[in-house]
């Protein structure tokens, strides 16, 4: 095994975790933030200036809370399911491609963990594996509330990820690819996909926010008629892994919704740059795009009302999917008329 | 050497996991230990070189199939008294049935051991990246095209089957 590539790809593994937290971290603040904005309130301001150390105060309230599990819980599950969730919330960022190619020391090193020709099916593969985090503690509570808000969690991520596929499938079909690089470098420029698929880009991005359990589809936690859902019996740092989950899963729904839509690190006008410098700006440049989401996501939660469950499945089903096909059939029909084929 | 190591471990973890499914009292475990087998599985698929076959195993059985398993199993009552009582006919007709499966896979094993089943004038290049989604999407549409589409047929008529069951009852919630 090749020791320099061994170190290369631990070093990024580290930075990409310290990173994914760090994200997560502060989204917790931004999201109050936001909040405060939206409400015409100050927000935190206590720790801090601005209150920028709220987050760091409240992992600590976190950590020294009493860790508690019920009585009639399945206590290994319990304990599991929290682990589960920050774990695939983790995992997916192996496989996006931070940016161009970097030189250090005499080797090119690539950012992206795992260079694989099957990307985005990976990311699709562990956003179906996320709902067993929600599900298991939901179960292994034995509270009706809980299991409420698992059943509720695990029929709304089964019924959105099939448009949100199909929407995926339609941007596979531009590239002819399901490496995430090359769907990167096939947005080279401004030549993004958001310009030749909107439709496609509304759609997933509105199944990554049921994806997420984010308002408007947060029903599984939905506090006003379950009380917390999933984690109505989680205490403590358990709590806080769950929470911390869905923080880290919006920070890769945004990575993603970049990658595929807006160019991830692709900007206008980077053809003037080359090497290191070109590197760095196109990171700098992918996590702009990043943040900007993040925001869009606190944007809607903080505007939009929750949906009615019935209402739920009934956008989902009746609306997303049938849409997605069409899109995907008439994007199809060009592609093949653009090769050539009715000639 | 090393990659033969990591095989047999995830042989035996894939096996153990296979095991926990039948040996575990709680229908929950099973299922558990069902995705992780399923994980084991994909593993092996990796080991292999066939990332597709790996990614999709994944999607299909972790993600789907298991998934309703268990909304399915949430719903049930999950008491001792619910559950079947088995009798010695039923145990006996267990065995039976479990050990001519076993024969046949004995008998079917047996003489493929250690030989490789490449067809004559293949590379062994062409083998090892068989898996990669290019040369498996190619293989499908070009050499296994009849069959991979009476397939696709038989998948929509299982699908136009399963929203016929959904349609009979009338639905309660508009």
């Amino acid at each position: 095994m090749d020791t320099g590539l061994f170190l290369e790809k631990l070093i990024l593994v580290v930075i990409l975790f310290a990173i994914s937290l760090g994200v997560a971290m502060y989204s917790t603040y931004l999201e109050r933030k936001v909040a405060a904005w939206f409400q015409d309130r100050v927000g935190p301001d206590r720790a801090g200036p601005w209150g920028l150390l709220q987050p760091l105060a409240d992992g600590g309230k976190m950590f020294f809370k009493e860790d508690f599990t019920p009585v009639n819980a399945d206590k290994w599950l319990f304990i599991i399911a929290p682990g589960i969730a920050m774990f695939v919330a983790l995992i997916t960022s192996a496989v996006i491609p931070w940016g161009p190619n970097i030189f250090l020391f005499g080797r090119d090193i690539q950012l992206q963990v795992a260079h694989v020709d099957i990307g985005i099916l990976f990311i699709m593969g562990f956003v179906s594996i996320g709902v067993y985090g929600i599900m298991i503690g939901g179960w292994a509570s034995n509270n009706k509330f809980s299991l409420f808000g698992a059943i509720r969690a695990s029929s709304q991520m089964i019924s959105y990820e099939l448009a949100m596929g199909i929407a995926v499938i339609t941007i596979v079909l531009l590239t002819g690819s399901l490496d995430l690089g090359e769907i990167v470098k096939a947005q080279h420029g401004i030549n993004w996909f958001v310009f030749k698929q909107p439709v496609a880009f509304i759609i997933f991005f509105v199944c990554a926010l049921a994806e997420c359990n984010r308002a408007p589809f947060d029903l599984a936690e939905c506090e006003s008629e379950l009380i917390g859902g999933y984690h109505t019996e989680y205490g403590s740092m358990k709590l806080g892994f769950f929470l911390f989950a869905e923080y880290t899963n919006m920070f890769i729904s945004s990575a993603v919704i970049a990658v595929l839509f807006f160019g991830g690190y692709n900007f206008p006008g980077m053809d003037a740059f080359t090497g290191n410098w070109l590197a760095l700006m196109c990171v700098g440049v992918f996590f702009a795009k990043i943040v900007f989401f993040i925001f869009v996501f606190m944007w809607i939660r903080w505007t939009i009302p929750r949906f009615r469950f019935d209402q739920l499945m009934h956008l989902g089903w009746k609306r997303m999917i049938p849409i997605a096909l069409i899109n995907l059939l008439i994007t199809a029909v060009v592609i093949a008329f653009m090769e050539g084929w009715f000639n | 050497m090393s990659i033969e190591i990591i095989a047999y471990i995830l042989g035996g973890l894939t096996i153990g996991s296979a095991l926990m499914v039948i040996l575990s009292t709680h229908p929950m475990r099973s299922i558990l230990y069902l995705v992780v087998t399923f994980f084991m599985i994909s593993a092996n698929y990796v080991l292999m070189n066939a990332q597709f076959l790996a990614i999709v195993n994944i999607i299909v059985y972790a993600g789907a199939i298991m998934v309703l398993f268990l909304f399915v199993l949430m719903m049930l009552n999950l008491s001792k008294d619910a559950e079947p009582k088995t009798s010695i006919p039923m145990i006996a007709a267990a065995v039976i049935a479990g050990g001519s499966l076993l024969v046949v896979f004995v008998a079917a094993l047996r003489d493929s051991g250690g030989k490789q089943l490449v067809a004559p004038g293949v590379s062994a290049d062409t083998v090892n990246n068989i898996g990669l989604v290019k040369n498996l999407g190619h293989e499908l549409f070009t050499t296994y095209l009849l069959p991979f589409e009476i397939t696709s047929v038989l998948f929509m008529s299982a699908i136009v089957g399963a929203v016929l069951l959904a349609k009979r009852e009338k639905q309660i919630i508009d």
